[in-house]
């Protein structure tokens, strides 16, 4: 390929990629209400933000909705991830299928499935939060069985028997010397039911209670709006994503580079 | 052995029930749902319903569309950016790698918010174009997951192949078609399977664009909505059914990785 394609592919990608969120980025420091009338230096976008009731719950509330579920799905998954690889055959490969369906499932169809069970058949009320937990737990733990798995089968056997040996019970080897060598397959599987978490939107819509917003269910009934104030905070807030996101990539690169040498397993 | 294996093997017991619980019983549940009418009798109706109605099944052939054209437009996005930068020289290359995928951490909905302003500003109207709108707003959403796949394979992709190629008189474009491409199936089967199925059920993408047209997801929203949780049931049934077939299609073709955790581990 010649050298001016490349750049011109990439580029393209790079724009496509990238000029929406830093268009979006550049007005919401402006006091601008649509593209196109730029006007003075604001920051009354960012202001209304974070003093906004409404908005600040939402943030609040989509952040804790993520990090529970994410902390639920990381025991159970990881108890599960464990279980399965100490068990027979049929029940590991019982439990690794049945865990593979909501990965491969849409979804919507994990999400409505979920709430005819427990709203319509079981009588949940979504105001408890019940089915919502539910749903975002069933949404993550699978990903984390998935990330934790693969660090269970590169572990060497022989060091659980040894603490054995040497007096461990198995609940203190478990978690002596267990634990320890899957712990990055539990952090990487947290991180990312964090991320399912925060952009889900269909388990949250066909599952929430009905006063409670997520990120993701707030921004899809406020672009069908026309409420031009919390149009523009919107844009403050994906701005702000967007540095956060930035400053996670930078500091996870810095301590992949530090580690580089000493240990690349995975990928 | 036995008594210390079993400590082992029940700390898998609650993730068994927790499973069977909440993905075993919703699916039987639609299952049942699917199959039966508002008074629990059996019936065929809901299913026999979807396929003789012309709005479901123009539902299914639009989503169709969608998806193939958004699945394509991905690859070809995709697979070259891949390329480039699995060959590329540089030596942080997952460090570039990270800015292509870095848009699939950000909220997606404040994402087609930013595209939507955006192709307002082009368009004038969205209206004008929904297809159009719904195919750049899903390859918008979907493009990080195509790369990633791809770029994984090809990066693995064992030189000494391709100088074996070349010694054996192929020309670049040959060594590509015959040996690269073929290679990179796995990657590109994933990065399909990441896409296409996304792409046939997400509806808020169409609808944060102001494109009315059903796609299958959105057809158990309007069930919902009107609580008519048979007739959505039997929707989620079919879509189950595409995802089933489509699952076995590809298995065995997939990058080992599951690109939705790639990223990250």
């Amino acid at each position: 390929m010649k050298k001016v394609w490349k750049a011109v592919i990439i580029v393209f990608v790079l724009l496509f990629l990238y000029l929406p969120i830093l268009v979006l980025a550049v007005y919401s420091f402006t006091d601008a209400t649509q593209l196109g009338a730029i006007r003075g230096f604001s920051m009354h976008n960012y202001v209304t933000l974070f003093t906004t009731p409404e908005l600040r719950n939402m943030i609040l509330g989509t952040v804790a909705l993520a990090f529970s579920s994410a902390v639920l799905a990381s025991v159970l998954g990881t108890a599960g991830a464990i279980g399965a690889f100490y068990s027979g055959k049929k029940t590991s490969s019982a439990i690794t299928a049945m865990n593979q369906v909501p990965v491969v499932n849409a979804d919507v169809v994990t999400g409505f499935s979920i709430c005819i069970l427990l709203v319509v058949v079981l009588g949940v009320s979504k105001d408890t939060f019940i089915p919502l937990i539910v749903g975002h737990v069933t949404l993550c733990a699978p990903f984390v069985f998935l990330s934790v798995t693969p660090r269970l089968k590169q572990m060497d056997a022989s060091i659980y028997e040894a603490a054995l040996d040497l007096g461990a019970t198995p609940a203190e080897a478990l978690r002596k010397v267990v634990i320890p060598q899957i712990f990055p397959g539990i952090v990487s599987g947290f991180a990312l039911a964090v991320t399912l978490s925060l952009d889900d939107y269909f388990v949250a819509t066909y599952t929430k209670p009905a006063t409670f917003d997520t990120i993701s269910t707030y921004v899809v009934n406020a672009t069908k709006g026309a409420q031009t104030t919390i149009k523009t905070a919107l844009w403050a807030l994906s701005t702000v994503i967007f540095l956060v996101v930035i400053l996670l990539v930078v500091l996870m690169n810095l301590r992949a580079g530090s580690k580089e040498n000493s240990e690349r397993a995975g990928v | 052995m036995g008594k210390l294996s079993f400590s082992r093997k029940s700390l898998g017991i609650p993730y068994a029930l927790f499973l069977a619980l909440f993905v075993v019983a919703p699916l039987v549940v639609l299952l049942y749902y699917g199959f039966t009418n508002g008074q629990g009798q059996f019936t065929l109706a809901n299913l026999t319903g979807f396929f003789t109605n012309p709005n479901t099944l123009g539902t299914l052939c639009y989503s169709f569309a969608v998806s193939v054209t958004t699945t394509g437009a991905c690859l070809l996005l995709a697979y070259p950016t891949a390329y480039i930068l699995a060959k590329s020289k540089i030596r942080a290359k997952s460090v570039v790698l990270m800015i292509f995928i870095m848009p699939m951490w950000i909220n997606f909905s404040l994402r087609i918010t930013a595209l939507k302003e955006i192709l307002t500003l082009i368009e004038g109207n969205l209206a004008f174009y929904p297809f159009a709108n719904a195919v750049i707003g899903m390859t918008y959403d979907f493009l990080p997951f195509m790369i990633l796949p791809i770029y994984n394979t090809l990066v693995k992709l064992d030189e000494s192949l391709l100088e074996a190629a070349r010694d054996l008189g192929a020309n670049e474009t040959e060594a590509f078609f015959k040996v690269t491409l073929p290679l990179s199936v796995p990657g590109i089967v994933s990065g399909v399977a990441m896409v296409f199925l996304p792409a046939m059920t997400n509806y808020v993408v169409l609808d944060m664009l102001y494109n009315s047209t059903y796609i299958m997801g959105s057809l158990i929203g309007s069930y919902f909505a009107a609580y008519n949780w048979h007739g959505g049931s039997m929707i989620a049934l079919i879509l189950l059914a595409i995802i089933c077939l489509f699952t076995l299609f590809t298995k065995g073709m997939e990058e080992e990785n599951n690109p939705r955790g790639g990223a990250l581990l």
